[in-house]
């Protein structure tokens, strides 16, 4: 059996595709890494669904989660590593997972084709079968290396953030945060309320870029005012055109030199902060490796990092293959909810054309022009609240840019890809030795071929490559996953019938060769 | 004004211009890409002699075994002595296997089934036996080629050795029915003589100048595991069925066990052959049989994850053999391209040769059997 839709991503986009599907009676699976459907900023606690009215927007979110659950199949904890096209046209989305296997849900095991756990670790590989794709993978941090980086107690501005909504631990008792755009201002009032001293708040922009911009009247002035209230009462300084450009410290992050910075991000003059924590966040990178898996066509974003290329009914180039929320340009969670909709509302058109007869007129979504889509499915309403919020996202990126005087904070012996530990020195080195791109920089030198696939360093190493900006990610294994788990593949069980599969776990597995060797 | 310009700066022609520099030649080396952005990016980096049968291609790779050997003082890339250890599922493989080693005339160790732990502790316990050759190696392919163009352009004098990286080649340049130099994206670079060093895209510079040389891409891939905090591999380690498949022709999926370690932690795991055009869409089921493969080899293997894959495309010709030499067709044209999956490890013997050939002297080695028109005369 085959899904109607499958979405990888429980964040705001994703649950809100999924539902759109599944309330019009598609059969639908949600798969998301997490413990929990929210994504980077709906992540919360298991009590939090306990004290509504607390913030309107997860409550909200929690009901859209809720609903799901009984309609449509979330698999939890499901990390997917690839997704890949049958010759009969239908998507194969790959997953790997320590989960147990999901019984009883409203389609438990349809279209599931399950291994059983192999070796030590309990991985299991689970593959879902369907016609449709949405990409809802949303975004990381991007982090900036600078001299001390590489110290615990450096944290991405989002990492920090994780950690209080997740488990409601704060990174450190006298925090830093430091790097560019509206991002910051939760994270440092998220930790002030938690009870950290922050510091200070340094914004390496001007900072007034965005008062300027006229969308401000959209309400996202309230938020701000909100924020600044906030960082009011708990006495954290705001400082514009600052920034951290280097940790210090013997085993962990003990003190950080904030730079004056002038509007290259060129070190005016600096200043010596003690503290044990940082959080620096300068921007976004949306995950778009699954589209890029497929085939689907980039553009870059303002920022140059590169985004599916979708129409106004959020497909993309590849049929079948649908994107809301960062991976097709990063513009936060409200944007990405709107998205998820429409994309939803787009799949449900595709599957059951009879269900929609709208005749709006045709509505061009952003200023990246994206190929024309059938537009009929979007509402004017909808339409133009999309293009509303997607130009409101595209001037934040526009009011916070990355200015290329971050390169002058490094020196030579500075980090840039902590997880193989290469220096700008081999970086350089590489480039002199006849690397003219990112990938051949990592080919002499090994930036970005560690644990995180250069997720963390591959902006970075783009730059200082010398790229124009960086080029599509290719990840053909987008997470890792075990040997073990990807070699039942090779000996795959036949699809079994929905009864038979929710219990995929249980014991005996034919298709398994070498279960009796012991796992080291 | 050079006396040569290579076209391709993968390994192949690394080594060409490398050995061409030092023959006192001057060299300009052009490519469309970065250094080792090819094929050469894309491979295991083995230096094997275990997997050829006796014959040109053999004396190719023993030559180039011990140029290596001498490459790897020069210093600037991994160059690891850690020997082949070639494994037989059954015992009638091994049989085979011992006949092989008895033919090849290389230095080995037949290894009984017992005696496999000694040289693999972690290998599966039902496996038949082996032979062990200590002259395989691995080099780390990329630094390898970069070295090369380094020392060549470093050693023997200023400006013998230039690179033009990002540069297309568009076309050639003639005077009566002799080369003269290549026309570029970047203008046109004049020499004596090209040499064709561009791997699997060989055929299309040998189409630019007007003759058909019939290199395919055979695609592969290769698996890369998280790095691994003890080496829980030390050899080479590949079955049998690893020599039959290079030597095959089929055009479906082949793939064998090939296994090892790399200095930097990582495991990697090959090798398939499949000939499916320059297509790069991620093969899943091909992924999943390299690591059931790699797992029946070595069932520690199970837990670990890989984190990354890639495919490269391997130049193959008809008969498995590279093409090494002056074209008799156009003069002024030489060629070096062609090496499939043995190109890192045959790449010094390719370059010295062409070198002595280059420079007018008597190459070490017969080049008849890599004749760039050989296959005109298969076709006829």
């Amino acid at each position: 059996m085959t899904y109607d839709l499958v979405v990888v991503g429980g964040g705001p986009a994703g649950v809100a595709g999924a539902l759109t599907a599944a309330l019009a009676g598609l059969r639908v699976a949600l798969v998301d890494s997490g413990l929990r459907l929210g994504g980077q900023y709906f992540r919360h606690t298991q009590d939090a669904g306990q004290h509504p009215g607390h913030a309107p927007a997860l409550d909200r979110f929690l009901r859209q989660a809720g609903a799901l659950g009984t309609r449509a199949e979330v698999l939890l904890r499901h990390q997917v590593w690839s997704v890949s096209r049958e010759p009969d046209g239908d998507l194969l989305v790959h997953c790997a997972t320590r989960a147990a296997a999901v019984t009883g849900t409203a389609v438990a095991g349809a279209a599931v084709i399950g291994g059983a756990p192999t070796g030590a670790l309990g991985e299991r590989a689970v593959v879902l079968r369907t016609r449709r794709l949405l990409i809802a993978t949303g975004a990381h941090d991007r982090p900036l290396p600078f001299p001390g980086w590489d110290l615990p107690g450096v944290l991405t501005a989002g990492g920090a953030q994780a950690l209080l909504k997740g488990g409601g631990v704060p990174a450190g008792r006298r925090i830093v945060v430091s790097g560019t755009g509206p991002f910051l201002l939760p994270v440092a009032t998220g930790l002030a309320e938690a009870g950290v001293r922050v510091l200070g708040v340094y914004e390496a922009n001007g900072g007034l870029g965005l008062a300027r911009h006229p969308l401000l009247a959209l309400g996202k002035a309230g938020e701000a005012a909100g924020y600044a209230a906030a960082l009011a009462r708990h006495r954290v300084p705001y400082r514009t055109r600052q920034a951290v450009v280097a940790a210090h410290g013997e085993h962990e992050v003990e003190a950080v030199t904030v730079a004056r910075l002038d509007k290259d991000w060129n070190v005016l003059s600096t200043r010596v902060v003690e503290c044990d924590a940082v959080a620096v966040g300068y921007g976004f990178v949306p995950q778009v490796e699954l589209g890029t898996q497929l085939g689907c066509a980039t553009r870059p974003d303002v920022d140059g990092s590169p985004v599916l290329r979708v129409d106004a009914t959020l497909r993309t180039t590849v049929p079948g293959v649908w994107a809301a929320g960062e991976p097709v340009g990063v513009g936060g969670w409200r944007l990405a909810e709107l998205e998820g909709r429409l994309a939803g509302r787009a799949v449900v058109a595709d599957a059951r054309p009879t269900l929609v007869t709208s005749t709006t007129r045709t509505t061009r979504t952003s200023t990246a022009t994206p190929p024309p889509g059938d537009t009929a499915v979007v509402p004017g309403v909808f339409a133009r609240r999309h293009q509303r919020w997607r130009a409101f996202g595209e001037a934040l990126q526009r009011a916070y840019p990355v200015q290329p005087g971050w390169q002058g904070w490094l020196r030579d012996d500075t980090l840039v890809c902590r997880c193989e530990e290469v220096p700008l020195a081999r970086l350089r080195e590489a480039r002199s030795l006849g690397a003219t791109d990112a990938r051949s920089v990592k080919l002499l030198a090994r930036p970005g071929m560690g644990w995180c696939q250069g997720r963390v360093c591959g902006y970075a190493v783009s730059c200082l490559a010398g790229e124009p900006q960086p080029q599509p990610p290719r990840r053909p294994i987008a997470q890792p996953v075990t040997l073990g788990a990807l070699a039942s593949l090779a000996t795959p069980e036949p699809t079994a019938d929905a009864d038979a599969t929710a219990d995929a776990t249980a014991g005996a597995a034919p298709g398994e060769p070498h279960d009796d060797h012991p796992a080291h | 004004m050079s006396d040569v310009i290579v076209v391709g700066a993968g390994v192949v022609g690394a080594a060409c211009a490398y050995y061409a520099a030092r023959a006192g030649l001057d060299v300009t080396v052009i490519d469309r890409g970065p250094v080792a952005g090819g094929t050469t990016g894309s491979g295991e980096g083995n230096v094997l002699v275990s997997d050829k049968e006796p014959g040109p291609e053999l004396e190719l790779a023993v030559l180039s075994n011990r140029l290596w050997r001498s490459l790897a003082e020069l210093g600037g890339f991994e160059f690891e002595a850690k020997g082949g250890l070639v494994v037989a599922e059954t015992d009638d493989v091994r049989r085979q296997l011992t006949e092989l080693a008895g033919k090849q005339d290389l230095e080995h160790t037949l290894v009984p089934a017992t005696g496999l732990r000694d040289y693999e502790p972690h290998l599966a316990d039902d496996l038949a036996g082996g032979v062990f050759y200590p002259q395989d190696a691995q080099v780390q392919p990329m630094l390898a080629a970069a070295a090369l163009l380094r020392h060549g352009a470093d050693s023997y004098g200023h400006g013998t050795l230039r690179l033009r990286l990002g540069v297309t080649v568009t076309g050639f340049i003639r005077s009566g029915d002799r080369l003269t130099g290549v026309r570029t994206s970047q203008g046109d670079v004049l020499g004596d003589a090209v040499v064709n060093a561009a791997g699997t895209w060989g055929g299309e510079v040998a189409a630019m100048a007007g003759v058909r040389l019939p290199v395919l891409p055979r695609r592969g891939f290769i698996l890369v595991t998280e790095p691994l905090r003890e080496p829980l591999i030390r050899h080479k380690v590949y079955t049998a069925a690893y020599v039959t498949n290079v030597a095959s022709d089929s055009a479906g999926l082949e793939t064998s066990a090939v296994v090892e370690g790399t200095p930097a932690g990582t495991v990697l795991i090959g090798a398939s052959r499949e000939r499916v055009g320059f297509d790069r869409t991620t093969s899943v089921p091909v992924l999943a049989r390299l690591a059931e493969q790699a797992v029946a080899l070595f069932p520690a293997l199970r837990d670990v994850r890989a984190i990354r894959s890639y495919c490269g495309f391997r130049p193959y010709c008809p008969d498995h053999l590279p093409v090494i030499g002056a074209d008799p067709r156009v003069r002024g044209l030489y060629h070096a391209c062609g090496h499939e999956g043995a190109g890192i490890g045959l790449a010094p013997a390719t370059g010295h040769l062409l070198a002595q050939l280059l420079a007018g002297r008597r190459p070490d080695l017969d080049l008849l059997p890599f004749r760039p028109d050989r296959f005109a005369e298969e076709a006829a």
